[in-house]
């Protein structure tokens, strides 16, 4: 079996392991007291080197991202720090508030820095009432130290962190949505470009990132962003570091794990103690429902021998490294790297109804495509499941997805189609024997 | 009558305007807090929201509107979400939900008739590998059993319908 790593997760299940005096204990704010005696180029140059892909969904490297930031003569710039965690399917970010939220203000302070802001906000969905507390908790520890303020370590670079919360709305993990919801305004994605990098909190300058890639910082630049990456399997693709993996649905024990970049579908199953009650997997979503369903007998494609994806052409994708390029190239995404695991006798179709709901609730309405799509796939679905659906519909359904795809002013859209048009091809004929019976081929419900 | 925050939260909301640059960034944190004291998001806490916050009333309401967890109408004493989104669908979610619908006597969105529970559905809410489950008021309640789910309403006061 494979073992975990304890980098990020170094201080998980350890008594008080949110506490100032815990996280010092094990070299906390360190790293930060050395991240400001260093040029902020060398401090990027690090974070580069430790290939970070944004832990947020898209798989973005963090020091590029932050490299896009340039100083502008009047404004300030912000560091935003997206912990939405709203995504169906994922509950890592969550952990790291709760159990190491010191982590998380370490990694801003190094952030602020880099990017040469002075403020960051911490935009944590309002429902986690306890990791909100245990950030608050922790950046008033960090205060009284002066570790944040006015001279962090001595140095004339003040440093401030807030926490804000949002109001309950899927769409405001999308980063643009986001910065509309911190300004106070309704949480509607704004048109790209310009970028946040340009135009973004307030205005200003604004680097966004999901929280676990914040504090992924901190181990970056203490072992050395080359070190770091090294760790990872999929390092020689610039796919770096130690990420934490989640595992739910259908396993014995769900869990939260932090691994070295590029598991394997099986290994991160078998260490949530196989597939409850010993059945088989009939499909997994790899990392939030955004993410198209991977079947058990599915292979990579990468006949090309110079791809750096052709070591692993013609194997099981459930046998393969999970890696942002890697999932790309078996036509999904890696996503939160939190697995949903989805077992034989569950009604597909069910469970496409269920995802559909989701994203016609979710959807905030600005575009067409996507606010009517969703919600005629979602009522055709409503239909077919109470057995009154037709084959015509089926189709239908394919070309609504189809035209939300690409037509959208966020990328909500396509993560709200995408999903559906893999489930209606891949368990096509469990649709159609519903549709002809009108009730599901499964003895088992969603269940 | 108007609507006045107690001298604590008013001092709570004082703070929250002390961390952005402009009074619209606290619209979310104040109607929060207004929340908490008030229960609800009434035409009065939106108007005092809009006076203090210098924002239209329009714009207050625009953001009340679009954000599930602002109340637009008064809620009970105790709010129960429950988690009916895929991953906690697969470990029994939707079959909570009935439950909670049986032993309350009410439907989701509803209000038991003693304004004790108000019952909702919910989106997934980030514990999907301890699903299913519920929130209550702040609360997590994860790896839910219907048994728990019982031993959690009964603890808030509940009156439990069809229990033998
Ligand atoms: C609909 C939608 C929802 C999203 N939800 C989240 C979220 O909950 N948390 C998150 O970190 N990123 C989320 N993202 C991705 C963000 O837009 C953004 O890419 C990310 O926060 C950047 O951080 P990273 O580069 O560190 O991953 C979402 C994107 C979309 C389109
Ligand atoms: S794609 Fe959907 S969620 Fe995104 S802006 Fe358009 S309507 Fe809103
Ligand atoms: S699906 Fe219920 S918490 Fe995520």
């Amino acid at each position: 079996m494979i073992e975990p790593i304890r980098i990020l997760t170094k201080n998980y299940g350890v008594a008080d392991s949110w506490t100032l005096p815990v996280y010092e204990k094990s070299g906390g704010y360190q790293t930060a007291r050395k991240a400001l005696s260093m040029e902020k180029a060398a401090i990027i140059d690090e974070v580069k080197k430790a290939n970070i892909r944004g832990r947020g969904g898209a798989g973005f490297p963090m020091g590029v991202k932050w490299s896009f930031m340039r100083p502008h003569p009047t404004k300030p710039a912000y560091l935003v720090i997206n912990a939405d965690e709203g995504e169906p399917g994922t509950h890592k970010d969550r952990t790291l508030m709760e159990l190491d939220p010191h982590s998380v203000v370490e990694g801003c302070m190094i952030g602020m820095y880099a990017i040469g802001a002075h403020a960051a906000y911490i935009y944590v969905r309002d429902e986690l009432h306890l990791s909100k507390k245990r950030l608050w908790d922790a950046i008033h520890e960090a205060r009284a130290k002066g570790y944040l303020g006015d001279r962090p370590f001595g140095k004339d670079y003040p440093l401030q962190v807030y926490v804000h919360t949002g109001g309950g709305a899927y769409i405001c993990g999308e980063e643009t949505s986001l910065l509309n919801s911190l300004e106070g305004r309704r949480g509607e994605p704004r048109f790209k470009p310009p970028f946040p990098a340009q135009v973004g909190a307030f205005g200003c300058p604004t680097t966004v990132n999901n929280l676990e890639s914040i504090a992924a910082a901190v181990p970056a630049l203490s072992m050395g962003g080359e070190e770091f990456s090294k760790l990872s399997k999929l390092h020689a693709l610039g796919d770096g570091g130690s990420r934490l993996y989640g595992v739910n649905g259908h396993v014995e024990k769900g869990l939260v794990v932090e691994l070295p970049v590029g598991p394997t579908i099986h290994e991160l199953i078998e260490l949530a103690g196989g597939v409850s009650g010993g059945r088989k997997i009939k499909g997994v979503i790899p990392g939030g429902s955004s993410c198209p369903i991977l079947l058990p007998d599915e292979v990579l494609h990468a006949p090309d021998e110079k791809s750096p994806l052709h070591p692993w052409h013609g194997k099981k994708v459930f046998d393969v490294p999970m890696g942002v390029d890697t999932m790309r190239a078996a036509g999904t995404m890696l996503g939160t790297c939190c697995l949903t695991v989805i077992a034989e006798g569950t009604c597909m179709v069910r469970a496409t109804a269920n995802v559909a709901r989701f994203y016609r609730h979710e959807s905030c309405g600005q575009c067409t495509p996507c606010r009517e799509g969703t919600g005629w796939i979602h009522r055709i679905l409503e239909k077919i499941e109470a057995g009154q659906g037709s084959i015509e519909e089926l189709d239908q359904l394919s070309d609504i997805a189809s035209n939300i795809m690409g037509n959208t002013i966020c990328a909500f859209g396509d993560g709200a189609a995408s999903p559906i048009l893999g489930f209606l091809r891949k368990f096509r004929g469990e649709f159609e024997e519903y549709i002809r019976t009108g009730k599901s081929p499964n003895n088992r419900s969603i269940l | 009558m108007p609507f006045e925050p107690t001298p604590e939260r008013a001092k709570e909301i004082d703070d929250i305007l002390g961390r952005y640059p402009n009074k619209m960034a606290a619209c979310l944190p104040v109607l929060h807090a207004c929340q908490e004291q008030n229960g609800w998001c009434s035409d009065e806490v939106i108007a005092w929201v809009a006076q203090r916050l210098d924002l239209g009333t329009a714009h207050v309401q625009g953001v009340v509107t679009f954000y599930t967890l602002f109340n637009q109408k008064p809620v009970g004493k105790h709010q129960v979400w429950v988690c009916r989104t895929l991953p906690c669908a697969l470990r029994g979610g939707e079959n909570l939900l009935h439950h909670c619908e049986k032993r309350l006597g009410i439907h989701e969105g509803e209000t038991t008739k003693d304004g004790l529970v108000t019952l909702r559905s919910a989106e997934c809410l980030a514990s999907c590998g301890t699903g299913p489950m519920m929130q209550v008021d702040k609360d997590y309640h994860e790896d839910l059993t219907p048994e728990r789910v019982d031993e959690v309403l009964t603890s808030l006061g509940c009156t439990l319908q069809g229990k033998k």
